[in-house]
């Protein structure tokens, strides 16, 4: 169990420290998947430590946002993009296109 | 455990890869071995339903959208490596290395006991009768949450087209006025490249004078310097 939750949260360090080096937001926002993935799996570790299923749904249920959260997200960047020319994170710190 | 002790190295080296990579493609990817290798040990922790769904939603639908809009907004972007606020590369390694020991000296040792796993407990029909049964509030609410993400989606990467989109009578007439004005050929511009030795696309085609005709070669080529004004002969004397 607590080699799953090592890697779970060494997972989830590297991304915390992806997120705060980048300047890509596209870069950014995968490492903000790879922490969810990370948090994805301790839920699973837990989930077979208390032999109970609530673990899987919590999983579940983080996929499916994280789906939502991607598609958004993506617009958001896409959009950023044309008007910008530019994915650096740098650079929209206005809060308007 | 072997499945864990040979996925984890690889996942880690991964993820490292995700951050270190210089181009988001490579990110990418390795981001990509990463869901994977968690598919895996997903499968391995008596999670058959939950290994599906990371194969089919996470490497197969979002990975395939983050590569999308990687192709959009242009492959070629490498981040840059100017710092706009000065020592936060070494101060957020500094704040994430402590947050990394905290967090796997805390919390990765508070497991204690024996795993109590899942014996004989279906997974899927248990997993169905968790979603439709104490949590079907929010199974249904994701579903008003996926259609919302859908809509902003649309309205957030849909633009309004600000000229009449030109009709095909209007291009066929534009052509003639073209030819009219400046002379330019009404017609199909000549392929390139069909030639006893070379029928590569960027070899350009030649006029009757013999002479090379750089418009038969598609743009793209040429403003990647693939194409040019090699012709056949020139290739020929190249290949000898």
């Amino acid at each position: 169990m607590t080699d799953y939750l090592t890697l779970s949260l060494l997972l989830f360090t590297i991304g915390a420290a992806g997120v705060l080096i980048r300047r890509n937001a596209i870069v950014v926002f995968m490492c903000i998947e790879l922490m969810l993935n990370a948090t994805n799996l301790a839920f699973v570790t837990f989930s077979r430590q208390h032999g109970t299923l609530d673990g899987q749904v919590a999983a579940f249920f983080v996929m499916v946002v994280a789906a939502a959260e991607v598609v958004v997200g993506l617009a958001i960047i896409v959009s950023i993009y044309r008007t910008r020319r530019t994915t650096s994170v740098d650079d929209a710190s206005l809060l308007k296109l | 455990m072997n499945a864990f002790w040979i996925l984890a190295p690889i996942m880690v080296l991964a993820a490292l890869g995700l951050v270190l990579c210089r181009k988001a493609v490579h990110s990418a990817l390795c981001l990509a071995v990463v869901m994977l290798g968690l598919a895996v040990l997903y499968a391995a922790q008596g999670a058959p339903f939950l290994f599906a769904v990371q194969v089919i939603v996470y490497t197969g639908a979002i990975m395939m959208l983050f590569l999308f809009v990687l192709m959009l907004v242009g492959v070629e972007t490498a981040d840059s490596l100017h710092e706009t606020i000065r020592g936060q590369r070494a101060v957020s390694l500094v704040v994430t290395l402590l947050f990394g020991i905290v967090a796997i000296v805390g919390v990765a040792q508070a497991v204690t006991g024996a795993v109590s796993g899942f014996g004989n407990q279906p997974n899927v029909l248990g997993l169905a009768a968790l979603l439709f049964g104490p949590y079907v509030l929010a199974f249904e609410l994701t579903s008003a949450l996926l259609i919302t993400a859908a809509l902003a989606a649309m309205v957030l990467a849909h633009r309004d087209r600000l000229s009449i989109r030109p009709t095909q009578a209007w291009l066929s007439q534009q052509r003639m006025r073209d030819f009219a004005d400046t002379g330019k050929h009404p017609g199909n511009p000549p392929t390139p490249g069909v030639f006893a030795r070379h029928n590569a696309v960027d070899t350009p085609a030649l006029l009757p004078d013999g002479s090379p005709l750089e418009e038969s070669i598609s743009s793209t080529l040429i403003a990647r310097g693939q194409g040019g004004s090699r012709t056949d002969a020139v290739r020929l004397e190249e290949d000898e």
